[in-house]
């Protein structure tokens, strides 16, 4: 009798063992025409799966607040331990990649934006020289024109040197500006670690779930996927292992390909 | 020539309105979304959209779609500048009648070439 139990739905083997005992006089009362003590047995085996029931659930409660413990903090004072969760953390500690790298992009756009300018007006002085010197060399420039030359000259040197000591600090500041890229991997990092524990321990509770519906007998009807359902005109963000993919183009020249394939 | 940028992130609109700047287009406005920048479109006289695909709110997809349904704007030009990358997007733009796509991320190259075809195409 029990050599088909290998251990299905992983029920206790004292219950496995009443409700084998139990099945066996049920069917022994029923041959034997006495429905009363049928009745009762009935009873004692409903009573089995009641007992193996709550067992279940004190056991899923337990391993709930023991996952939902988990999720905590490490706690510094019981207010915290109470307050924080390592869940909400996680959230902050995103939102902080968030500023950090928004912080980061705008600071190196000031710096450029600021060096754009001094480097253009680099571009059209020398530009302007060039062809002054070209006058000079071809020996059409005029004395008083020379004069003239010579102190512009004086003064653009002047402030190249500046602008390029600007620039030159607006670089190094830029090359600084990208230490977000370290800090903001440590915390992706850390959050990355929590979603793969939280994961295992849905997991763990999932398994739970069912047990408990093995036991209860419970059959969820799973209507088909809402969530599941795609939405192309909100978008998705970036997609992973593009180079991989079938679905998904590698880069501007894919796209390209694509369209023009659609006569664009 | 006055462009609309529409970006969920202020540091995208910032770059995209960098680039434009270099290409000599200066007059440009931000919106970020398509709930914002419906009506600045209905009212600014644009003559070009810039959008991203995925935002709160209102997507560039269906700012697009809300685009080509209006009789006023149905003729502006719009190029979606976006990480979508999804082959079905990509169509999917294209038919909703889209002039241009440049995926994230992009050079500034690139979304000049885009830029200069979109207007070689409307103006022969």
């Amino acid at each position: 009798m029990s050599k088909k139990t290998n251990n299905k739905g992983a029920l206790d083997a004292d219950v496995i063992a009443k409700l084998h005992l139990q099945a066996d006089q049920l069917k022994e009362q029923v041959d034997a025409g006495n429905y009363a003590a049928a009745m009762g047995l009935i009873n004692e085996l409903n009573d089995v799966r009641d007992q193996s029931l709550y067992q279940e659930v004190g056991r899923l409660t337990r391993s709930l607040h023991e996952a939902i413990r988990n999720f905590q903090i490490d706690p510094q004072n019981a207010e915290q331990d109470e307050a924080l969760s390592k869940m909400s953390d996680a959230s902050d500690r995103l939102a902080y990649v968030v500023q950090m790298t928004g912080k980061a992009a705008n600071r190196t756009m000031d710096l450029v934006e600021e060096a754009m300018p001094k480097a253009q007006a680099m571009i059209e002085q020398s530009r302007a020289f060039r062809e002054e010197w070209a006058k000079l060399r071809r020996r059409e420039m005029k004395a008083d024109e020379f004069r003239e030359l010579y102190h512009r000259l004086d003064l653009y040197f002047e402030k190249t040197a500046t602008d390029a000591e600007v620039l030159y600090g607006h670089l190094s500041e830029i090359l600084l500006a990208q230490d977000f890229q370290d800090l903001t991997g440590q915390v992706i990092q850390k959050v990355t670690a929590l979603v793969k524990e939280v994961e295992d321990q849905m997991l763990s509770l999932v398994v739970m779930a069912s047990h408990v519906d093995k036991i209860t007998g419970t059959v969820h009807e799973l209507g088909p996927d809402a969530s599941k359902k795609s939405g192309i005109e909100k978008g998705e963000g970036p997609q992973m292992n593009a180079e991989v993919r079938e679905d998904v183009v590698s880069g501007q020249d894919d796209v390209d390909d694509l369209l023009s394939s659609l006569g664009f | 020539m006055k462009i609309l940028i529409v970006d969920d992130f202020s540091t995208m609109r910032r770059i995209i309105k960098n680039l434009l700047r270099d290409l000599g287009f200066t007059n440009t406005d931000e919106a970020d979304d398509g709930n914002t920048a419906l009506p600045m479109l209905k009212s600014g006289k644009y003559d070009f959209l810039v959008t991203d695909w995925n935002m709160p709110g209102m997507s560039g997809f269906e700012l697009l779609e809300a685009v080509r349904a209006d009789d006023a704007l149905k003729s502006l030009p719009v190029l979606m500048v976006t990480a979508e990358a999804k082959r079905d997007q990509i169509v999917a733009a294209a038919q909703a009648g889209v002039n241009g796509y440049v995926v994230k991320p992009f050079t500034a190259a690139v979304l000049k070439e885009k830029i200069e075809k979109i207007f070689e195409r409307i103006q022969s």
